[in-house]
C-alpha cells in the first residue's frame, strides 16, 4: 500500500548509518529533503489525487480495498480482473461501488443503512498483570528478568519507599516546606525507569521521583534539592520535590500541569530528527489527563509519528477529584484509540507488568516510530501532598487498604522471596541501611548554606542585562543598608 | 559627480563594504552590526563639496589602516540647516548612522545602503525567509513549526518554499493547538533543536501563553541553568486593516512582564533580517514581533551577511527638539509626521526602539539628555501598554534631564473596531503626532 505514495524519497532509519558522536540529523546524509511521513500527498495536485473517477483510474489502494470488499460479487468483475481489462474492470467497480463506499478526505469509509450510535460506555479494557496479588507469577510464561536487575528494582523501590516516609516527616517536623509522596506507586517509578535507558528523556510530572532514583540521582541529591541549598541542581529555585537533573536527561519538574506531556512529545520529534535510538517518556495523572496540552500532545504525536511513550498514572484522585468526576471515558487508555495510538492497559501496582509493558512500549516507539499510551491503574495510598489531608474527602479505611493490602513493594518483594532471590534478614538490613542514608542525608543537607543573593538574578537569561543588573545592585544596597531585617544566613 | 568622487574615494579609505563585513559570527549578546555611509545626492553642490573635502581629510589620516579587525565608526550627521557635524567614533559595539535626508526621510528607504555595493531589493516578508533560510543552512538543528508554514509556506508567506527545501520534518506543519505547539518547540530546544514557532497571528499565541510564561520564560531558571530554551517566537501582530478585534492585538503589552524572554520588534526589511538572524543565535527565548501591515516593504539591503543586535535602538533620525521613540509600524507614521515638523521648523530625533524587553536604555538616554523632551507613539493600548512601561523607565532613569512631562500618544483601551473609519481612529494617526509635538515643545 506503500508504493504509491512515496516517489519521493522515504527513508527509514535503519537504512543508513548515522555517526553515533554527531547529532546531525539524516537530512543531511541524504539527497532530497526528509518525508517524515508516508501518506503524505504531493499538495501541488490535491484535486486530481482525491478525485477518483480520474484518468489512471484512481489509487490502487482504493481499487484493491474495494475489490476485497466485492471480491464475492459478480462473475463479470473475477473475470475482469482475470483478463485485467482494466476499463471495464472500472466501470464495473465504479457502478458497483458508488454506492457502497467513498473516498472521503481521510481515506474510504464504508456506508451503512443502520441508523445507530456508538455506545458511550463499553466493556473496561482488560488490565494486564503478571503477578497475582500475593506476588505468584500468573501465567506459565517464564518471566525473563535479569536477577541483578530485579534485586536493584527492589532496593530501589524500597529506597523510595522509606525516602518518602522520611521526608514527608521531615515536612511535618519543619525542616523542608514542602514534599510529595509517591506512597503506593513505587512500582510505576522504578519498574518504568528500569525499563528504560538512560539515553531516554524523562518528562516527569511530580510524582516519578524513583525514576531518576533509579538513574544515579542520590539520596544526597533528593535532600540538597527538598532544602534547596547551593549543591541543588536547581540552585534552590524550585519547590521541593521538583527535581531535575541534565545528566541523567530528567527534565526538570514544573508545577504546572499537563505541560510536560507536550515537552515530550517536542523532544521525541527532536530526536526522531537526530534518528536516534531513543525515545521520549512524559508521566502524567487522570487528572493531568483532562488538560487541553495532554490532548494536543496525543494528537500532535500520533500525526508526527513522535516516539514518544505517555505514561498515565491514574492513581484514582487529582487532590480531591476521584475520577467519577474528571472523565466518563474508560479511563485514560481509550482516549489512545481514539487520537490513533497504540495503548495498553496495565496494572500499575505490579512492577514486572509495569517492567514488560514499558519495554515492549519502548521497542514500538523506537522501531516503528510511533507513540505509546499506557495507563497504569493505582492508587494513591498517600495524600495529594503535605498540604492535603485526604481523610477529608475518602475514607480512612480505603487508604489503609489499598496502602497494605495492595502494597506493590510487598508484593514484589513476595515474588523475589518465591524465587530465593530475597529474605527476610537481607530485608530487615536493608530497610535499616535505607533508613540511616536518608536520616544521614537530610542530616547534611541541612547544614549546607542557601544560594546567594547573585542566584536570583542569575540563569533568567544566559547573560544578565542591564536592567536586571540594576536591579542587583539595589537589593545588594538595600540588604547592606538594613541588614537586620533580611535572613543571616543567606549568602551575600 | 560627487558620488563617482566618493566612490572612488571610498575605496581606497577603509570605507569600503569589504570592511563592513562581519569576520565570522559570534553568538555572544551584543553583535555590532554593519556600518553604512550614504551621501544624499539631493544635497546642494556646496554641500558635497564639503563631505569630499572632510573625507580627503579622513581618508589621508585612515588609510593606513587596511586592517579592519577593529570596527570603527564614523558619523556623519547632516543637519537640515546645511552644517556639518562629524563625530569619530571608537567604540566597538556603538552603531552610528548617517541620516538619509535632511527632510523627513522617504518611508521605504529606512536603512542607508552604501552605494559601492548594490545590495539586492526585498520586501520585508522575503527579508525574514533570507534570513530565516541563512540560519537553516548554517545550523541543522533550526527548524520552523507553525500552522500552514509547511507545504503552504505560510499565510504570509514567510516560510514559502524551506519546506520543499529542507523536508517537512524541518517546517513542521501543526495542528491548530498554540499551546501545544509552542509546548513541544520548548520540549525540542531542551534536547539541542533551535524551533522557531510561527504564529499565524500574534493574537493566537494567548493561547500559547501558559507554554511561554511557565515554561519558556522560567524553565532555564528554575532548573538551575541546566536546561536552555534558545527559542523564537515570531509572527504578525498590530492592527492591520480591517482584521477585525480579535486579529487585531498588540500581544508585545501582555508579554512584556514575563521573566526570561526577549522581545524585539522589527520594522524594516533591512532589521527584519538582521533580528530574525540574531534571534535565533540567542540562547534566550526572542519573541520577535512583527507587523501585519508591513510585510510587504521594499527595500535594498545588503548581500553579506549581517546580524543585528537584539538589544540595540535605531536612530532613524537625529533631531535636537524632542525626542519621539517608537517601534514597528507606527516609526512610519511617525516618519510621516516628522516630514510635516520640519517643513513647520521643527528638529525631531526619531528612535525606533526595536528593542521591547529589555530597552535599549543607553541610546534613548542619550537622546533624552540631549533633547529633554521625549514624545512616545505607540499602537498598543493606552494601560500597561510598552508606552507605559517606557514612560516608567524613563522618568525613572532621566527624570533630571526631562524638561517636559513625557507625552505618550496609545490606541485607547478599546477592542480593535472593524469598520474601517473607526479603526482608523484607534491607531495614532501623523496628525496627532505632530500636534502633540508641537504641544511639547512649546
Amino acid at each position: 500500500m506503500i508504493h504509491h505514495c512515496c516517489r519521493s524519497s522515504y527513508f527509514p532509519r535503519e537504512h543508513y548509518s548515522v555517526p553515533e558522536n554527531n547529532r546531525i540529523p539524516h537530512l543531511l546524509s541524504c539527497n532530497s529533503p526528509t518525508r517524515f511521513t508516508s501518506r503524505r500527498f504531493e499538495s501541488i495536485k490535491p484535486d486530481k489525487q482525491l478525485d477518483y473517477v480520474n484518468d489512471n483510474g484512481g489509487p490502487q489502494e482504493y481499487i484493491d480495498i474495494v475489490l476485497s470488499s466485492l471480491r464475492s460479487d459478480t462473475v463479470k468483475l473475477r473475470h475482469a480482473k482475470k483478463l485485467q481489462m482494466f476499463d471495464l474492470r472500472r466501470f464495473m467497480i465504479l457502478s458497483a461501488v458508488r454506492e457502497t463506499v467513498l473516498n472521503f478526505p481521510g481515506g474510504i469509509v464504508k456506508f451503512t443503512q443502520e441508523l445507530k450510535f456508538l455506545s458511550e460506555s463499553t466493556e473496561r479494557i482488560p488490565c494486564y498483570r503478571v503477578l497475582d496479588d500475593r506476588g505468584q507469577l500468573l501465567s506459565n510464561n517464564c518471566m525473563q528478568i535479569d536477577k541483578n536487575i530485579a534485586l536493584k528494582m527492589y532496593k530501589d523501590m524500597v529506597m523510595l519507599q522509606t525516602m518518602d516516609a522520611i521526608f514527608y516527616e521531615a515536612q511535618r517536623q519543619g525542616r523542608i516546606s514542602f514534599y510529595v509522596t509517591s506512597i503506593g506507586e513505587e512500582a510505576i517509578n522504578i519498574a518504568s525507569a528500569a525499563a528504560l535507558t538512560i539515553d531516554d528523556f524523562v518528562f516527569p510530572q511530580y510524582r516519578e521521583a524513583g525514576v531518576q532514583l533509579w538513574r544515579g540521582f542520590t539520596l544526597q541529591d533528593f535532600a540538597d534539592q527538598c532544602f534547596g541549598n547551593t549543591l541543588d541542581n536547581g540552585k534552590g529555585r524550585q519547590m521541593p520535590a521538583h527535581y531535575g537533573s541534565k545528566k541523567h536527561n530528567y527534565i526538570t519538574v514544573a508545577s504546572t500541569v499537563g505541560t510536560q506531556v507536550l515537552h515530550a512529545v517536542g523532544a521525541a520529534y527532536s530526536l526522531k530528527m537526530e534518528g536516534k535510538d531513543a525515545c521520549t517518556i512524559t508521566y502524567f495523572g487522570d487528572g493531568g489527563s483532562s488538560t487541553g496540552d495532554f490532548h494536543a500532545a496525543l494528537n500532535f504525536a500520533a500525526v508526527m509519528e513522535a516516539p514518544v511513550i505517555l505514561f498515565c498514572r491514574n492513581n484514582g484522585w487529582a487532590i480531591s477529584t476521584p475520577v467519577t468526576d474528571q472523565f466518563r471515558s474508560d479511563g485514560v487508555v481509550v482516549r489512545g484509540q481514539a487520537y490513533g495510538v497504540r495503548s495498553i492497559r496495565v496494572d500499575g501496582n505490579d512492577a514486572l507488568a509495569v517492567f514488560n509493558a514499558v519495554q515492549v512500549a519502548r521497542k514500538i516507539a523506537i522501531n516503528e516510530s510511533k507513540p505509546v499510551l499506557i495507563e497504569a491503574l493505582t492508587y494513591r495510598a498517600g495524600h495529594h501532598s503535605t498540604s492535603d489531608d485526604s481523610s477529608k474527602y475518602r475514607p480512612i479505611k480505603d487508604i489503609e487498604w489499598w496502602r497494605l493490602a495492595q502494597d506493590p513493594v510487598a508484593r514484589f518483594r513476595k515474588w523475589l522471596e518465591g524465587d530465593d532471590w530475597w529474605d527476610s534478614q537481607a530485608e530487615s538490613e536493608l530497610r535499616e541501611a535505607t533508613r540511616k542514608e536518608v536520616l544521614h542525608a537530610i542530616q547534611v543537607a541541612e547544614k549546607i548554606e542557601k544560594p546567594g543573593l547573585h542566584e536570583i538574578f542569575s540563569d533568567v537569561y544566559d547573560v544578565p542585562p542591564s536592567n536586571l543588573s540594576h536591579q542587583e545592585n539595589s537589593l545588594r544596597e538595600a540588604v547592606k543598608k538594613h541588614q537586620q531585617d533580611y535572613p543571616p544566613d543567606v549568602p551575600f | 559627480m560627487a558620488t563617482s568622487i566618493i566612490q572612488g574615494m571610498g575605496l581606497a579609505t577603509g570605507f569600503s563594504p569589504a570592511n563592513y563585513r562581519i569576520a565570522h559570527p559570534v553568538s555572544c549578546r551584543s553583535l555590532p552590526g554593519l556600518y553604512f555611509l550614504d551621501f544624499c545626492l539631493l544635497l546642494p553642490l556646496e554641500l558635497q563639496f564639503a563631505i569630499i573635502i572632510l573625507f580627503s581629510k579622513v581618508a589621508l589620516c585612515s588609510v593606513h589602516e587596511s586592517n579592519f579587525s577593529e570596527r570603527r565608526v564614523s558619523s556623519f550627521v547632516i543637519r537640515s540647516d546645511g552644517s556639518l557635524l562629524s563625530a569619530l567614533n571608537g567604540g566597538k559595539n556603538r552603531r552610528g548612522e548617517l541620516t538619509t535626508n535632511a527632510v523627513g526621510a522617504k518611508q521605504e528607504k529606512e536603512a542607508p545602503s552604501t552605494a559601492s555595493s548594490p545590495g539586492h531589493e526585498v520586501l520585508l516578508f522575503e527579508a525574514l525567509r533570507e534570513g530565516l533560510e541563512e540560519e537553516m543552512d548554517r545550523d541543522p538543528n533550526v527548524c520552523v513549526m507553525g500552522e500552514d508554514v509547511g507545504h503552504y509556506g505560510g499565510s504570509y508567506k514567510v516560510t514559502k518554499g524551506l519546506a520543499t527545501k529542507y523536508g517537512d520534518l524541518r517546517v513542521l506543519d501543526t495542528p491548530i493547538a498554540e499551546n501545544s505547539f509552542t509546548g513541544m518547540a520548548i520540549g525540542a530546544a531542551m534536547t539541542g533543536l533551535r524551533p522557531i514557532v510561527e504564529g499565524m497571528n500574534m493574537g493566537f499565541l494567548l493561547l500559547a501563553f501558559n507554554q511561554i510564561s511557565n515554561n519558556c520564560g522560567m524553565l532555564h531558571y528554575t532548573s538551575g541553568g541546566q536546561f536552555k530554551i534558545p527559542i523564537v517566537i515570531r509572527g504578525p501582530g498590530g492592527v492591520g486593516k480591517q482584521l477585525g478585534a480579535e486579529h487585531s492585538q498588540r500581544l508585545e503589552s501582555y508579554f512584556q512582564s514575563i521573566p526570561g524572554i526577549q522581545m524585539v520588534a522589527c520594522s524594516t526589511p533591512y532589521n527584519a533580517k538582521g533580528l530574525m538572524k540574531a534571534a535565533i543565535r540567542s540562547d534566550n527565548p526572542v519573541i520577535l514581533f512583527e507587523h501585519v501591515l508591513l510585510y510587504n516593504l521594499k527595500e535594498r539591503i545588503p548581500d553579506e551577511e549581517y546580524v543585528l543586535n537584539l538589544e540595540e535602538a535605531e536612530i532613524v533620525r537625529k533631531g535636537e527638539h524632542a525626542t519621539i521613540l517608537t517601534y514597528s509600524r507606527m516609526r512610519y507614521h511617525v516618519m510621516q509626521a516628522a516630514k510635516t515638523l520640519v517643513n513647520k521648523g521643527y528638529d525631531p530625533e526619531v528612535i525606533d526602539i526595536r528593542s521591547l524587553k529589555p530597552f535599549d536604555l543607553h541610546t534613548i538616554g542619550n537622546s533624552v539628555k540631549k533633547t529633554h523632551r521625549v514624545l512616545i507613539v505607540e499602537e498598543c493600548m493606552r494601560t500597561g501598554g510598552i508606552g507605559a512601561s517606557l514612560t516608567a523607565s524613563i522618568n525613572e532613569n532621566f527624570h533630571d534631564y526631562l524638561d517636559a512631562p513625557i507625552v505618550c500618544l496609545s490606541s485607547q483601551d478599546v477592542p480593535t473596531p472593524y469598520a474601517g473609519v473607526l479603526e482608523e481612529w484607534t491607531v495614532v494617526q501623523p496628525a496627532q503626532i505632530v500636534a502633540a509635538f508641537e504641544q511639547l515643545c512649546r
